[in-house]
């Protein structure tokens, strides 16, 4: 038993882990650092205080062709990112929370592919011009969780409750047979393949605010649902039994986490196609360098998460310009050597601060 | 304060209570002992609320039927016998999960749940650990948040599912005594499962064995601790020494017994 140094501490501080007003504003720099980014780097040849005067609302020495390259080309595209990477990120920290389990995420637990298929009927349905139908979003999410229920079902079907274990498999063996079913309608259906293709591996469209506009309302709600569960998150990191005798409903408040990150997952795969990683490497990048209490990580996943698919958008229409390269094979290709050192990094630094 | 009457609970197929009548007094500390599979731990877990049964059970003189989730918490705090520690929770922040029933629903702590936990650490000496891991705590340490996080949750009546076990014995007598302590200090109403027999007479003031999910003696540790219920219900070879009015609980061994 260890004794107690008195007076010497003098009043210690009790403070509880929450979010800290500094990584607010590195989150938000970090947002609009990828933000400016993103209008000024491009084959158009213009500079950082051009654009950030002309955006401001200021007199700026940008030509009509240029305004339009900014305002109505790229300025969506990076609202888009900024939109689709948060959601992304925050839905997969809050299925990590929620299941308990570091390997969750959307792809894994067969929303994703759920939400693919989805899209896949509606796409080969419509059969019309490039952007997203508008009944796009409402089909993914009836895809996601439809595959989040039958993972549910499945994994519980061994009696009993679920662990997150065979949750999980379950969710992996959704996703195949998901999967598989979306390439055969794919395939089956020849004048669209080229749409439904370039639309899986994942892009941020240019067609205008349409697609952002589309997201908007399913973004909205699925922050404000997801940020608000932030501390009932910590408390089912205890389990239900223990959260239940601490006055949670923890079924209940699963579920709600879970449709909302579903939603959100739905309707981010519906505009942007299917872009893996960001659900996993953002949130944990968060974890390992801030804090793991979700009242951190939640928020910053979803700055951070905008920040860092902005960043990949850039470099998929830059690096082989002017062809551009899927965004999904962006984040998986830098965001997995990135994740790698971050996790070396911190397992040196002990990781117990 | 508690009150168990006519309490069966079925899990799955088997009857694992069978018509239990138990009550508590405010301020008393009830041990509930017997054999592996009597049913101890889920007369606790009844009692807080996690596993469903039939019968009446009333806490405060209200039934439960009748309380709300949280309001049956501000009333009744569980210590389980494993609990989940997530992993980088530092003590501070864990503690604090106890504030839960307190702080409104998708709401967050204010000072005066931080109040709370300053002055559950204090209570228990784990100011100096108050940043340090849960996951790097020793058994006794970690058992003593534990205690801190109930004690955080304001429950008139704590409930300890095998709070020594993992411990050894002088930790053991260190937690029995910080429970205590707190029982009269703060007047809380305390039910504890225990498997060793001799600190469950020292420190509980009243003991019931439960056999087969029934309870067969119910009183003083020297009414419950005998030769003879301990052969017939745990099928054990003891000898009970008293020791300033307390039954020790020596076991023997088989070949010993007959030299002797």
């Amino acid at each position: 038993m260890s004794t107690t140094v008195a007076g010497t501490d003098g009043e210690v501080v009790v403070r509880a882990e929450k979010l800290r007003v500094r990584w607010i504003v590195v989150g938000v720099a970090a947002v609009l650092a990828a933000g400016v980014a993103g209008l000024v780097i491009g084959p158009a040849g213009l500079s950082t205080p051009q654009v950030v005067r002309d955006l401001l609302g200021l007199h700026s020495s940008l030509d009509a062709q240029q305004v339009a390259i900014v305002e109505q080309l790229r300025l969506p595209r990076v609202v888009l990112g900024l939109l689709v990477g948060g959601t992304l990120s925050l839905s997969g920290a809050s299925y990590q929370g929620v299941f308990r389990n570091p390997l969750a995420d959307p792809y894994l637990l067969g929303a994703a592919a759920g939400a693919g298929l989805g899209v896949t009927v509606v796409i080969v349905g419509a059969a019309d011009g490039a952007s997203t139908p508008t009944v796009a979003p409402i089909a993914a999410f009836v895809g996601a969780l439809a595959a989040v229920g039958l993972a549910y079902v499945l994994g519980t079907s061994g009696g009993g409750r679920a662990s997150t274990a065979s949750l999980i498999l379950a969710g992996v063996a959704v996703a195949s047979f998901l999967t598989a079913v979306q390439t055969y309608v794919q395939q089956r259906n020849q004048d669209t393949i080229r749409q439904v293709y370039s639309w899986i591996l994942g892009r941020l469209s240019t067609a205008g605010w349409h697609d952002v506009l589309l997201l908007l309302p399913y973004a909205v709600v699925t922050w404000t649902i997801l940020l608000a569960h932030r501390r009932v998150l910590d408390v089912l990191a205890v389990g239900d039994d223990e959260a239940t005798t601490l006055g949670i409903n923890a079924r209940r408040s699963r579920l709600i986490v879970i449709v909302a990150a579903s939603l959100g997952t739905a309707a981010a795969v519906a505009v942007s196609g299917l872009i893996a990683f960001v659900g996993i490497i953002v949130p944990h990048t968060v974890r390992l360098l801030v804090g793991r209490s979700h009242r951190v990580v939640l928020p910053l996943s979803l700055l951070f998460g905008g920040a860092f698919l902005c960043l990949a958008d850039l470099l998929a229409r830059t690096l082989s310009s002017p062809a551009e390269i899927p965004i999904g094979v962006i984040t998986a290709f830098f965001g997995a050597p990135f994740f790698v050192l971050v996790l070396r990094s911190s397992r040196r630094m002990g990781m117990t601060t | 304060m508690i009150r168990c009457s006519g309490v069966s609970v079925m899990l799955g197929d088997h009857e694992v209570l069978h018509a239990v009548d138990v009550s508590v007094a405010r301020g008393e500390w009830l041990s509930i002992v017997g054999p592996n599979g009597a049913g101890k731990s889920t007369l606790l877990r009844f009692v807080a609320g996690l596993v469903r049964g039939e019968g009446v059970l009333e806490i405060d003189g209200s039934a439960v039927a009748t309380l709300h989730r949280r309001r049956r918490a501000q009333l009744v705090a569980l210590v389980p016998q494993t609990p989940v520690v997530p992993e980088g929770a530092r003590v501070v922040d864990y503690v604090l999960l106890g504030r839960t029933p307190h702080i409104r629903p998708l709401g967050v702590e204010g000072p005066h749940d931080l109040a709370a936990v300053h002055d559950a650490l204090t209570s228990l000496d784990l100011l100096p650990f108050a940043d340090r891991l849960v996951t790097t705590l020793s058994g006794g340490e970690r058992q003593r948040v534990l205690i801190a996080r109930a004690l955080a949750q304001g429950s008139p009546i704590v409930l300890l599912d095998e709070p020594t076990t993992a411990l050894d014995v002088g930790h053991q007598q260190q937690v029995l005594e910080v429970i205590d302590r707190l029982r009269r200090e703060r007047g809380l109403t305390v039910v504890t499962t225990m498997h060793d027999l001799t600190l469950a007479g020292q420190y509980a003031e009243r003991l019931v064995l439960l056999d087969n999910g029934r309870v067969v003696v119910d009183g003083p540790a020297g009414d419950v601790l005998t030769e003879d219920n301990l052969a017939r219900y745990y099928g054990a070879r003891v000898r009970i020494i008293h020791d300033g009015g307390r039954p020790v609980v020596l076991p023997l061994r088989e070949e010993r017994a007959h030299d002797a």
